[in-house]
């Protein structure tokens, strides 16, 4: 069957039929995306003073994604572009850069980023116990400041077992440099560059533990909030890299030799969507790496 | 990737003399490709600055998350008007959006709701 309007403007919209559809489809995205903004605002809106987490996240990496998705944001508008001026050697390269730069992104967080967050632990004390590990909170130096009070106890676990395992008594923990080191003024705030577990250990005692997990969606609403948005937001990044795939695959190249013009729509369409995907991470990096 | 792959037929629209239907005629696409490389180094830009201010102290930690979405706020709509073409779309696609900007907007007023208090304030 032959579909309508692709490469004509349907009289009565005035559009080819796919610009229709993929901005309809873009205002239910914003939709589904608005509405976990909005369930986020209201789970940081709703945590205790000094609870929400900061500087959990590797800056200059996350950083370094967002150039990467705002430069393929201009080279798939690019292979647009060349398609248009009946380039097709210039799209063919531009769109395979887009690719690549969509691989990297979710490269970056699926091997890098991610998992280094699994492999971390935290503990958060109980609110009568705080006094006890003052040494690793450092709530008086925080209090002098009139900053709010640190509640957990992080770094990486060295007894795994204690997780699961209801006759281990303690925690075995390489402090964070921010229970290493918690009366330092440089860590009242978050630093730029990440810095790993010191080697200096500590032990916390399961019964003064409120809760204690991996840095898992479940250990608290920051990671749930995290873990749940930028990963449907990969999710849409996935996505991407398939259509853009498929268009870049010989399919494309026999579509461009047919009708140019369609192929150029295609492109413009999926390009539309990855322009939606790099819109939304705009508010993902500055919400989740920086405040 | 040679001169096989260039056009052979042309459109069906093309015969009737429309040869590309809308307003992206190839000689204005070449014209915005400058303003398309523009744009990205302005946003690239401004993620640098995000990450700046991030560790400027404006006092309260609401005032930062204000800045920072006010930045983000402006590159979103430089992705929107430009990339997206939105500066110059058809009417169709603005009624379209004009019902997404109602909705998210009320989505985003529910939360006002949620926190507005007329009792003990």
């Amino acid at each position: 069957m032959e579909i309508p309007y692709t490469v004509t403007a349907r009289p009565d919209t005035g559009l080819w039929n796919a610009k229709v559809g993929i901005w309809l489809f873009l205002a239910s995205e914003v939709m589904l995306f608005g509405g976990l903004f909005s369930a986020y605002v209201f789970l940081r809106l709703d945590a205790e003073p000094g609870a929400w987490p900061h500087g959990l996240l590797n800056v200059p990496i996350g950083t370094m994604n967002t150039a990467i998705l705002i430069a393929s944001s201009v080279t798939v508008v690019m292979a647009w572009a060349s398609l248009k001026m009946r380039k097709f050697r210039a799209y063919w390269w531009y769109m395979l850069v887009t690719i690549l730069c969509g691989v990297i992104f979710l490269g970056v967080k699926l091997v890098y980023e991610w998992p280094q967050k699994f492999d971390h632990f935290g503990a958060f004390i109980k609110k009568d116990k705080l006094e006890k590990y003052e040494a690793y909170l450092g709530n008086h130096h925080l209090a002098e400041k009139g900053f709010p009070p640190r509640t957990e106890i992080s770094g990486h676990l060295h007894n795994h077992e204690a997780l699961h395992d209801e006759n281990a008594k303690e925690y075995e923990i390489a402090l964070d440099p921010v229970n290493a080191d918690p009366t330092n003024p440089e860590m009242d705030r978050p630093h730029f560059l990440y810095r790993p577990p010191t080697d200096k250990i500590a032990t916390v005692e399961k019964e003064d533990v409120e809760y204690a997990n991996m840095f898992l969606p479940k250990h608290s609403a920051y990671f749930a909030s995290y873990f749940t948005i930028t990963g449907l937001h990969g999710a849409h990044v996935l996505g991407g890299v398939i259509v853009f795939t498929y268009l870049w695959l010989p399919v494309g190249t026999k579509l461009y030799k047919r009708n140019p013009e369609h192929l150029a729509n295609r492109v413009e369409v999926a390009g539309l969507f990855w322009h939606f995907v790099d819109l939304v991470w705009i508010f993902v990096f500055p919400l989740f790496y920086l405040l | 990737m040679d001169e096989s792959h260039e056009p052979i037929v042309e459109t069906a629209a093309a015969a009737d003399g429309h040869a590309v239907p809308d307003e992206h005629a190839a000689h204005d696409v070449a014209k915005h490709v400058r303003k398309y490389l523009l744009v990205g180094a302005t946003l690239l830009a401004f993620t640098i600055i995000t990450v700046f201010l991030s560790y400027v102290n404006f006092g309260t930690q609401k005032a930062n998350v204000a800045v920072a979405m006010l930045v983000a706020t402006f590159k979103a709509t430089l992705v929107a008007a430009i990339f997206m073409h939105l500066s110059n779309e058809k009417r169709m696609i603005y009624r379209i959006l004009i019902f997404t900007a109602f909705f998210v907007l009320g989505l985003f007023f529910l939360i006002y709701l949620a926190w507005y208090d007329p009792v003990t304030r």
